[in-house]
C-alpha cells in the first residue's frame, strides 16, 4: 500500500498532478450545482413574488 | 470609392495633427519602457544586444495596443460611426481607412525612433536597418489585428484593459518573427529573408481579412 | 422519418432533454475513470523501457495528454456552436458556446499543471519554453479572453455576437501561433518538430489513456449540460415555461 503511494519515489509529482485535477474537477462541479441551487431560488422568489401581487 | 478612402485617412490625420499630443504619448511611452529595461537588467553591453530585439518589439507591441483604444473611440462618442455604418460605402473600406490612419500616427513614429533605441542597446548597423524594417512591416499587422479587438470591446467599462487580454495572444506570431529576424541579423552568414517574407505574408493576409473582421465586429457592438 | 432537426434548438425544448442526458453522462464518467485509472495504477509497467527509462511518473501521461486533447477539441467544439449561432442566429447555439468555456479553460489549466509536474521529474524543470507547453499556454489566453469579453458585455446578444466573433478570430489564429512557436527560426524548422505516433505506445498505456479521454469526453458533456441548464434558466427567467418550472417543480 505504501508502495503504491509512493509511485517509486515519485509520489509528489503523480499524486501532486492527479490531486489538482481532481480538486479542479470537485470545485467546478460543486460551483455548477451551487449556482443552479441559487438561479432556482431566485426564480422560486420571483415566482412567490408575482403570486402574492396576483392576490393583491 | 478611393476618394471615401482618402477623405476618411486625411480627415483622420488632420484631426490628429491638430492636437497631436495623442501621437506623442504613444511615441514616448514606447520610448520609455525601452529606457527603463537597461535599469532593470543591468547595462553591460552583451546582455542588451542580446535583450534588445525582444525588448524593443515588447514595447512596440503595447504600444500600438494602449493606442488602439482610441481608434473608434472618438467617432463611437459623437455618433460619427453610426453615421458611417449607414452610408452606402462598403464598411470594411472605411475601417480600413481609418486604421491606415491609426498606422501613420502611432506606428510608423515607432519605425522612425527605432535607430535611436537600438543605438541604447549597442545594436549594429544592419541590425537596425532589419529592425526598422521589420518594424515597418509589422507594425501594420498589429494595427490590423487590433481594430478588430477595438471594435469588439468599442464603449465598454474598462475597455482599455479588456482589449489588452483579446489581442495580446493574437500578436505572438509577429513578435516572434519580428524580433527573430533583428536576432538572426546578428548573426553573420544567416539569412534574414524568411523572416521579412513570413511577416509580409502576415501583413497580406491581415490586409485582407482583419478589416472584413472588424466591420463586422463594429456591426455586432453597434446594433 | 422526418426529423425536425431545429426542434431542440429551442431553448424550452432542450432544457429538459438536457435534463435527461446529464445523469447518462456522469454515469459513463464514473466507469470510464474507473475503468481508465485502475488500467493506468495497475495494468501497466512501472517503469518504460529505452535508452532513458521513464519512471513511474509517466503516469501523470493517463490524465495529462487527456486534458491537453480536451482542452484543443473544446476549443473547435466552442467555436463550432459560435459560429452556428452566428451563421443561423440561434440562441441555443450561442449559450452552448459559452457553456463550453470555462471547462475548456479547466482542461487547458489541468494540461498545463499536470504537463509542470511530469516535466519536473523528467526534465529537471518545473517550466520550459516547450512548444507544446507554450502553445497550450497561448491557447489558456484564448479562452481567458472569450470569457472575459463575454462577461464584459451586459447586452447578452451583443455579449454573444461579439464573444463569438472573437472565438472564430482565435480559431483562424491559433494554428498560426502554434506554428511560430513551434518554429521561431524559419531557416531551420525540422529540428523542432515533435512527433508522437500512437501506435509506438505499448497497448495496455494506450489503453488507459484512451479511457480516460473518454471519461474527461464524457465529464465535459455533463459540466456543459449542466451549465448550459443554468444558462437558459437565467436568459429565459421572464418566459412562460421557466415561471411554471420555478412555481411547480423549481423547489424539488
Amino acid at each position: 500500500m505504501t508502495e503504491f503511494f509512493a509511485q517509486g519515489g515519485f509520489g509528489f509529482f503523480v499524486w501532486g498532478a492527479y490531486g489538482m485535477v481532481a480538486l479542479v474537477l470537485l470545485v467546478e462541479i460543486l460551483q455548477l450545482r451551487a449556482q443552479r441551487r441559487t438561479i432556482l431560488a431566485r426564480l422560486g422568489r420571483l415566482s412567490r413574488m408575482r403570486d402574492f401581487g396576483a392576490r393583491e | 470609392m478611393f476618394g471615401v478612402f482618402w477623405c476618411i485617412l486625411t480627415r483622420d490625420l488632420t484631426l490628429a495633427l491638430r492636437r497631436g499630443t495623442d501621437v506623442l504619448t504613444t511615441l514616448f511611452f514606447f520610448v520609455i519602457v525601452v529606457s527603463l529595461f537597461p535599469l532593470g537588467v543591468g547595462t553591460e553591453r552583451e546582455v542588451l544586444e542580446e535583450l534588445g530585439p525582444g525588448v524593443v518589439w515588447v514595447a512596440a507591441l503595447l504600444a500600438s495596443m494602449l493606442a488602439l483604444e482610441r481608434l473608434f473611440a472618438a467617432d463611437y462618442e459623437d455618433g460619427t460611426l453610426e453615421q458611417m455604418l449607414l452610408t452606402f460605402q462598403p464598411l470594411s473600406l472605411l475601417v480600413l481607412a481609418k486604421i491606415a490612419a491609426h498606422w501613420l500616427l502611432t506606428g510608423l513614429p515607432l519605425v522612425l525612433i527605432a535607430p535611436l533605441v537600438g543605438m541604447q542597446y549597442h545594436l549594429s548597423d544592419t541590425a537596425i536597418w532589419v529592425m526598422m524594417l521589420a518594424l515597418l512591416i509589422g507594425t501594420p499587422v498589429l494595427s490590423l489585428i487590433g481594430a478588430i479587438g477595438a471594435a469588439l470591446t468599442l464603449g465598454l467599462r474598462g475597455g482599455g484593459i479588456l482589449l489588452s487580454l483579446l489581442i495580446l495572444p493574437l500578436y505572438i506570431p509577429v513578435l516572434v518573427y519580428g524580433a527573430g529576424a533583428v536576432t538572426v541579423s546578428r548573426i553573420e552568414f544567416t539569412d534574414t529573408q524568411p523572416y521579412f517574407a513570413l511577416l509580409a505574408a502576415f501583413l497580406l493576409v491581415a490586409l485582407v481579412f482583419a478589416p472584413v473582421a472588424a466591420s463586422a465586429a463594429l456591426k455586432i457592438s453597434l446594433e | 422519418m422526418a426529423l425536425n432537426w431545429f426542434r431542440f434548438a429551442s431553448p424550452a425544448a432542450f432544457y429538459p432533454l438536457a435534463g435527461r442526458l446529464i445523469p447518462l453522462f456522469w454515469v459513463l464518467t464514473v466507469l470510464a475513470l474507473a475503468l481508465g485509472l485502475y488500467w493506468g495504477f495497475f495494468e501497466t509497467a512501472d517503469r518504460l523501457g529505452g535508452g532513458n527509462p521513464q519512471k513511474e511518473y509517466y503516469r501523470i501521461i493517463f490524465i495529462h495528454v487527456p486534458s491537453a486533447w480536451m482542452s484543443m477539441w473544446l476549443y473547435v467544439v466552442m467555436v463550432s456552436w459560435a459560429a452556428i449561432g452566428l451563421v443561423f442566429n440561434t440562441r441555443l447555439s450561442f449559450m452552448m458556446a459559452k457553456a463550453i468555456a470555462p471547462t475548456g479553460a479547466i482542461f487547458t489549466f489541468l494540461a498545463l499543471w499536470t504537463g509542470a509536474f511530469w516535466g519536473r521529474p523528467s526534465w529537471g524543470t518545473y517550466w520550459d519554453w516547450d512548444p507544446r507547453l507554450t502553445s497550450e499556454l497561448a491557447l489558456f489566453f484564448m479562452y481567458i479572453g472569450y470569457i472575459a469579453l463575454h462577461s464584459a458585455i451586459d447586452d447578452a446578444r451583443r455579449a454573444d455576437r461579439a464573444s463569438a466573433l472573437l472565438a472564430i478570430v482565435g480559431l483562424v489564429m491559433v494554428p498560426v501561433i502554434f506554428w511560430s512557436i513551434n518554429c521561431p527560426d524559419p531557416n531551420q524548422c525540422a529540428a523542432l518538430h515533435q512527433r508522437s505516433n500512437l501506435t509506438t505506445i505499448e497497448g495496455n498505456i494506450l489503453f488507459a489513456m484512451l479511457t480516460m479521454t473518454f471519461a474527461f469526453w464524457m465529464y465535459s458533456f455533463a459540466t456543459s449540460l449542466m451549465r448550459l441548464r443554468s444558462i437558459i434558466l437565467m436568459r429565459e427567467s421572464e418566459s412562460l415555461w421557466v415561471r411554471e418550472l420555478a412555481t411547480i417543480g423549481g423547489r424539488a
